[in-house]
This record gives C-alpha cells, structure tokens and sequence, in this order.
C-alpha cells in the first residue's frame, strides 16, 4: 500500500496576516523609492577612484616616522591622549548616570511618571549631536582635549543611564525583601543587597561604554577637541595619503586592543 | 556562637586583585586629566558662556524653520538608503562568515579579519574620508552610512545565523538539498524576523548619525548646523537642534515599536 504523501498539505492562510505583510512590504519599497528621488548622484568628483587608491596604497605605505618623534604632535601620543579623553569622559558620566538611572528605572515602588519623565530627558541628551556639545564646551574651555573630555562626559550619560536603569528595573526584589525582614535599614539594602547585585552591570555597561567612547574621541578631534582627529582632518585636507594611512592604522589598531581587553574583562564579569 | 558573633556582618574576604584594579582606576583618572588638561575650576569660571550659548538655543528661531525641512528630508533620504545598501551587502557577507554554512576555516577567519577591520573605523571618520573621495555632498554620506550601518548588521547577523536550531539544516542535508536550498528553507525562515530587526536598529542609529554627517560636508543637515554655528547664531542653532531631537526621538521610537512587534 502506497502510503507516502506525494504533496505537501498547503499551508493554512492567514488573509490578514498576509493583507498586513504585503503593506508593510509596499510602504517599505515606497520610502526606498522616495529615498531615491531628488539625490544628486551626479556629484561624484572624478578623480574618486583615484583619490581611493591614494588612500588604500597609504594604508599599506603608511607614513613610519609620524608613528613616533617624539614632538607630541605625533601619533602615538595622539592615540594616548585620545585614550584618555574616552576615559576621563566615560568616568564622568558613570558618575552622573547612576543618579539619572535610580531616577528613570521602572520599579514598583516609584510613581509611573517620574521614571517616565526620566527615560524622555535621557532620550533627549542621547539626541543631543555630540559635536554641537563638543563646540559649546570648546566656547566655554577653549579648544583642546578638555572640550572633548566634557562633551563626551555629558553625552555619555544618555546611553550609560539607560543601561544602567535597565540593569536596576533586572534587580530581583528576593534579597532586598530579605534584608529588610531581618530588620536592616534603607542603607543597609542599598549596600548589601542592591550594590553587589547591580555592580557587574553597572562596571560591564560602563566598560561597553568606554569602547564607544573610544570611538567617539577619535573624531571629536574634527571639530577641535582633541584627540587624533585633528591631524587626520588636516593630512586628508593636504592629501597627505601615507600619514591618513598611518593615522587609520594606529586608530584601528587602538580600537581593535581595547575591545579585545574590555570583552575579555566583560566576559569574566558576567 | 556568642551574641556578639550574631550582631556583627560576615567578614568579607579580601581580595588583592580588586585592590589592583583600584589602583589601575585611580591612577587611569590621574594620568588622563593630567594628559587632557581637563579642570573643573576652569569649566565653572567660564559656566558663563556655556550657559549663556545654551539659553541662546533655548530661544530658537522659527522663522529659520522652513529652511530646514529640505536637507532634514534629505538627511532621512541618505539613512534610508545607507540602511538598505549596508544591510544588504550585510545580508549576503553575513551567510559567507557564518561557520554553519561555510565550513572553511580560512575563508571565513579572512572574511571576519576584514569585517572587524572595517567595524572599527566610527561614522565620521568614514564620512571624512569618502568626502575626500567623492566630494562634498549626499553620496559621501550615503556611503559612509552604507559602510557604517554594514559594520553593525553584519556582526549582529552572522551571529543570530550561527545560534540556529540546526535540525532543519540536517534534515535539508539528508534529503539531499543543495547549499542555497538550504540556506532558502532551514536557515532563513529562522533568521528572517532577526535580520529585519537589526536593520532597523541600525536605521536608528544612521538617522543620529546622519544627522551630523554634513558638519564635515556629507550632505544633510548637519551643513546648516555648521554654519550656524560658524556665524554664532545660536538661535537657528537651537532650531536645527530641536528639529534633529524631534525626528531622532520620533523614529526611535516607531523603529523599537515595531522591532518588539517583530520579536513577538
């Protein structure tokens, strides 16, 4: 007896669920096709293959004597100052984010509209275009890595409380709730039972954070606050293409060490 | 056990590493304000003028709105598009890095050195240098998007592909499907929601980005940012601004909507 199937039972319809696919489908290719219009896509420079392959054969000829010479305008030190701008900057706002993250983190025992409230200041500081913050505080301390450390700092703090109110509204009330059934204090939950839980959140999310803020001092310097965007700016203005490989190497380098060594501490952590 | 025993907290055990890590900290912090030259004193001497920029673009300007909305479409436009190219291209390296797919250790040891390679590299540094490719103007931001939005997508994805149930995978095999068979029927019906997903995520984060591309001459409106502020007429300024936080957080917003109804 023959009792194979030669066909597959058709798939059940759902007609809404499709109805609704195949609009999402259409508004999708409505704004690529939008996009599209009104884009000047003749405006590329001829000379832009050229200027690629400048730039790819400088990557691999880079520029070794600005690797060191020990003036202070040389790339390592730039790189080190870029580094210390991101942790300077995380710093700051790890300072000022934890009161921002108890302030919007959900929990039960807060009204609805202050953590509300918190979240939308947060989105809005989050919003805020770094390199306007960075130009503000380069008016109020001159131009120079101070302006990046402050903008930075500042910036932070919309990413960094965000995750660390999460990392709160995660918090098991168990052991709170224990602390305070053997007659501990507000002080004593807080040191005892919230601290300990959150702190391999709080170091985790401001590790991550720092590896953003590596990134984002490297092109502060664009703009005038330090950091090793500045020279790059300046050796692409010249054209010079052996130094803007030199400086992308070191700045990729940079960044490749310091996620390797924050994923490696995030790893133990968690 | 005395009561006195009972009264006090346990001991905690010391640990000299954390110790160490302390030092690290402190030490970090001296040395990079030392490096960074970064005072407070200075920044509460000159509060003045910082805050005085701020008030100034508290008052924005309204009539400077108008003018505005061209390069603010403009700016949707280049993260549209910048989303849609870097995904795709994202989509195809993607299934060639994941190991369940591709069993060649070389190839894709090679593949993932270059996606690294190319994550590394921030939005405006990849902005500066396809303006200094192709010229001031849109296309250099929609390629430094396109690049950038890769970067993200790419690393997200290929790891959502290698996570798979690889039962389908195995039965597709047994019956003797070939590569794209496979990678059509048992991977992608997985690993369909989780891609549409982060490209919206990324969309997220290239409307932000976006935004201040065309400070350095990639097109949007970060152009007008910069000659505001060149001018110092910080109330237009605080116009841009605003106008920048009003669609940021709108689309923020829409796009995690929609990513939550996607993963339900």
């Amino acid at each position: 007896m023959d009792t194979t199937m030669k066909e597959l039972p058709s798939k059940p319809i759902n007609k809404k669920a499709r109805l609704i696919h195949w609009l999402i489908a259409l508004v999708t290719v409505a704004i690529v096709v939008w996009s599209c219009t009104g884009i000047n896509f003749g405006g590329i420079k001829a000379t832009a293959g050229q200027i690629a392959g400048a730039i790819f054969s400088g990557i691999f000829h880079p520029d070794w004597s600005y690797v060191y010479n020990g003036s202070g305008e040389d790339l390592i030190s730039q790189l080190w100052q870029t580094l210390c701008i991101a942790f300077l900057g995380t710093f700051i706002s790890a300072i000022i984010s934890l009161p921002f993250a108890f302030g919007a983190a959900h929990t039960k025992h807060k009204k609805w509209y202050t953590s509300r409230i918190g979240k939308i200041v947060l989105a809005i500081i989050r919003s805020f275009p770094e390199i306007v913050l960075a130009l503000m505080f380069i008016k109020a301390v001159g131009p120079g890595s101070a302006a990046g450390v402050l903008a930075l700092g500042f910036h932070s703090v919309g990413m960094l409380a965000k995750l660390f109110s999460e990392a709160i509204e995660n918090l098991e009330d168990g052991p709170n709730d224990a602390i305070r059934a053997v007659g501990g204090s507000k002080i004593h939950v807080i040191m005892f039972s919230i601290l300990p839980n959150l702190m391999p959140a709080l170091i985790s999310n401001t590790l991550y954070r720092f590896d953003v803020s590596v990134r984002s001092a490297s092109i502060l310097g664009l703009v005038g606050a330090g950091g090793i965007g500045y020279p790059l700016i300046i050796a692409l203005q010249y054209r010079q293409w052996n130094r803007v490989g030199v400086i992308l190497l070191g700045i990729i380098a940079m960044v490749v060490v310091i996620d390797w060594i924050s994923g490696m501490i995030r790893k133990k952590l968690v | 056990m005395t009561d006195d025993s009972l009264t006090q907290l346990p001991k905690k055990r010391f640990k000299i590493i954390n110790l160490i890590w302390l030092i690290v900290l402190i030490a970090g912090l001296f040395i990079s304000i030392n490096v960074t030259n970064t005072h407070i004193s200075v920044l509460l001497e000159n509060f003045s003028q910082f805050s005085d920029i701020f008030v100034q673009m508290a008052n924005p300007d309204w009539s400077y709105f108008p003018t505005v909305i061209p390069l603010l479409l403009e700016t949707i436009k280049m993260a549209v598009l910048g989303t849609i190219i870097g995904s795709a291209l994202a989509f195809v390296y993607s299934l060639l890095i994941a190991r369940n797919i591709i069993k060649n250790k070389l190839v894709t040891g090679v593949l993932r050195f270059i996606m690294n390679i190319i994550r590394t590299i921030p939005d405006l540094l990849l902005g500066a240098i396809f303006v200094a490719i192709v010229g001031i103007g849109p296309v250099a931001g929609i390629l430094a998007l396109s690049v950038f939005t890769f970067g993200v997508v790419v690393k997200l994805f290929y790891e959502a592909i290698e996570t798979i149930d690889p039962g389908p995978i195995e039965a597709m095999t047994a019956v003797g499907a070939n590569k794209l068979q496979i990678i059509c029927f048992a991977i992608l019906p997985q690993v369909m929601t989780y891609f549409i997903s982060y490209s919206l995520y990324a969309f997220e984060i290239n409307v932000r980005a976006s935004t201040v591309l065309g400070y350095i001459g990639a097109g949007g409106i970060g152009l007008y940012l910069q000659q505001t502020l060149q001018v110092f007429d910080y109330a237009k300024t605080g116009t841009i601004i605003l106008v920048i936080i009003v669609v940021v957080v709108l689309i923020d917003y829409i796009s995690s909507k929609s990513r939550e109804a996607l993963m339900k």
